[in-house]
């Protein structure tokens, strides 16, 4: 398992070589003119003369060959430097940063329901088979599953903001925003909510709270479904067991047979299936944040791709490969982890 | 003949058992209904061009011949309000932007179906092409691929269309080819896998050992085993490649504005829905149409794709 681990790790630096150079010779497409507007500020660009900028070309080397050029950008970014956010106002490492916790924020409270109900739903519609419970219930996941994010999203605020006024979209209110700034308000998780509730702040967690109800909800909508349908034809085809049989026959209380004997055998597929949605979450907080005008990351490498800001786009890309490929390791660990049946080498 | 017969009753058992379930029959009821609607979108919604009083003129070139307008493109119509118009008799969906909504739900339909046939076909052989070199030649061609293959995977799907469409600019074709380049490893994969699996089966030994070319193995006895998976996979693949070249578009990255796609039609109505307040709910419809246009074709591709896997492919249940 060690060797399995480190030769894993050992492929995490060359996958994320491999992503960096794959976007950043995408972005060798638009050419030097349009490369050069990432490091201009917009307002004088237009205004420049075209010996002007040719300099400038010259200065920020985007006439030097395409190998060196990456050269110098990896040996920046091997020091820790990944060039200047335009969109994020800061250094892309920085930037990146200060917005994780708030897409952490999102992706953790929507994981307790999406596990939750998509679980307790998936062995409910297993054990009901065929009847209507589940026929119900996988209806209502295939609907979910059709259900493109932002259309979810739109209705959602719609309803619960338009109509009902309870879930606004931003991140926290004006007064709670002061609040978390000021000095007086101690960051110890960077999670907006719990820092509240560590800060004693009841009123500010609440704000928190009435945020990120809405995407929270989008979110678990779309999710249940896929977790739900692992969960069900896992359950099934643990129930079909001899073993389960055999539970039966020796008069095990049915509660205990599916409760016991059986779902925690069905929960070896879904690990994988939540720990991918975890990723999953993670990465596809895009237009979520985009709809219900969160910060985030998400919503920085949406910003940073529509205005070809580079350097942002190039960070924002490694962060999220970086995160899918260690989440796939803790994927396969935690798979040995829970079935010792699987050997990993 | 006999021979002929028998795989006849065979298609219809399989058909008979596909269609015994109720899921599967509304899949292609709405599939098929999808289609009648493509097909018939110039007579449902018939592409005209508006003057400015918004009256329906007809406009001829030096020739005297009609010229006739792009109907991808939703009418303009000057007697339109900007402002989101609850629906009437003469724009039942209603309208937003001087815009009828649903001649745009209605040409819609064939955008979604051009968007997502064209990109499926293309990544799938793409993939199949990659896939079955990788599997079948194994070794170092097949490390090589099979890492490329990873680093591809590594970079979330939506983020790395965005990348890309922005890149090479706002458009349709520039979404296609986006997803297209980013939508090849799930294919490559899993028909890897199957060649792998196949590849070791008497019939392939016994068609080396005669010394039949690769290729022709490939082509004849090593695709026709594996490719049914990856069908299906492609079928249930078309809903979430609709979704995200919608969500490009309500992005502002995908089809420009005034073309007859459902995403960019939802993005017009975010500035109405987050603008204002209070009244927003008054415009249900501009979201509604559209958001339930792609929520049926996706929910029949879903189905459908579900159909077929219960039939042909038992397993994977």
């Amino acid at each position: 398992m060690t060797t399995f681990i480190v030769r894993r790790l050992l492929l995490l630096p060359l996958i994320v070589l491999g992503v960096s150079l794959i976007i950043f010779s995408l972005f060798q497409i638009l050419g030097p003119d349009k490369l050069l507007a990432a490091y201009v500020n917009p307002n004088v660009f237009d205004k420049l003369s075209q010996a002007d900028l040719e300099v400038l070309k010259e200065k920020y080397g985007l006439t030097k060959p395409f190998a060196e050029r990456y050269g110098i950008w990896l040996w920046n970014a091997l020091k820790g430097d990944l060039g200047w956010s335009q969109v994020g106002k800061d250094d892309v490492l920085t930037a990146i940063l200060s917005r994780f916790p708030y897409t952490l924020e999102l992706a953790l409270y929507a994981l307790i329901p999406v596990v939750g109900v998509g679980i307790w739903l998936g062995v409910a519609a297993a054990v009901h088979r065929d009847k209507f419970l589940d026929q119900f219930i996988r209806i209502f996941a295939i609907v979910g599953w059709s259900f493109p994010d932002f259309v979810f999203g739109l209705l959602i605020l719609m309803v619960f903001y338009s109509v009902l006024g309870w879930f606004p979209p931003g991140t926290l209110s004006q007064w709670a925003e002061e609040v978390v700034k000021s000095g007086s308000f101690h960051k110890i998780t960077h999670l907006v909510s719990i820092d509240a509730l560590l800060n004693g702040r009841l009123d500010v967690f609440w704000d928190a709270l009435r945020h990120i109800i809405g995407p929270v909800i989008t979110l678990s909508f779309l999710w249940w479904a896929y977790l739900l349908r692992i969960t069900r034809s896992s359950m099934l085809e643990v129930l079909s067991k001899e073993y389960v049989r055999t539970a039966r026959a020796k008069g095990v209380p049915e509660h205990d047979v599916i409760h016991k004997h059986a779902q925690r055998n069905a929960m070896i597929p879904v690990v994988t299936v939540a720990g991918n949605m975890v990723i999953g979450l993670l990465s596809g907080t895009v237009i979520i944040e985009v709809i219900f005008n969160r910060i985030g990351i998400g919503r920085l490498a949406a910003d940073a791709a529509v205005q070809l800001d580079y350097a942002t786009v190039l960070g924002t890309t490694l962060f999220y490969s970086i995160i899918l490929v260690l989440g796939n390791l803790i994927i396969d660990i935690l798979y040995a982890v829970f079935d010792p049946r699987v050997r990993l080498g | 003949m006999s021979e002929g017969k028998k795989a006849n009753t065979e298609f219809i058992r399989t058909m008979r058992k596909m269609f015994r379930n109720p899921s599967a029959i509304l899949g292609f009821a709405l599939l098929i209904f999808f289609i009648i609607v493509a097909i018939f979108a110039p007579l449902i919604a018939e592409p005209t061009f508006f003057d400015e009083n918004g009256n329906p003129v007809v406009y001829y070139d030096e020739n005297g011949k009609v010229i006739k307008p792009n109907p991808y493109q939703i009418p303009y119509n000057d007697k339109i309000p900007s402002q989101p118009d609850r629906p009437s008799p003469d724009h039942p969906f209603g309208t937003i932007e001087k815009r009828d909504i649903f001649y745009g739900v209605v040409w819609g339909t064939r955008t979604a179906f051009f968007i997502g046939l064209t990109v499926t076909i293309i990544s799938t052989l793409v993939g199949i092409l990659i896939g079955s070199i990788s599997g079948y030649y194994g070794g170092w061609i097949d490390e090589v691929l099979m890492r490329i293959t990873d680093v591809f995977m590594s970079i979330p799907f939506l983020l790395a269309a965005m990348v890309l469409t922005t890149i090479l600019g706002n458009g349709i074709d520039k979404v296609m080819i986006a997803m297209t380049v980013f939508g090849w490893m799930g294919a490559a994969r899993l028909i890897r896998a199957n060649i792998l699996q196949v590849k070791e089966e008497q019939y392939i030994l016994a068609s080396k050992a005669l010394g039949i070319k690769d290729y022709f193995i490939i082509m004849r006895h090593v695709l026709p085993n594996t490719i049914f998976p990856v069908l299906i996979q492609a079928s249930m693949r078309m809903g979430s490649l609709v979704i995200t070249a919608a969500g490009l578009s309500y992005l502002g990255l995908g089809a420009p504005l005034g073309y007859a796609d459902w995403g960019s039609m939802l993005n017009y109505t975010r500035n109405w829905i987050l603008g204002a307040s209070g009244s927003t709910f008054s415009y249900w419809y501009a979201v509604f149409y559209p958001g339930m246009a792609m929520v049926l074709f996706v929910l029949a591709w879903n189905l459908v794709g579900d159909a077929l896997r219960d039939v042909f492919d038992p397993r994977l249940k």
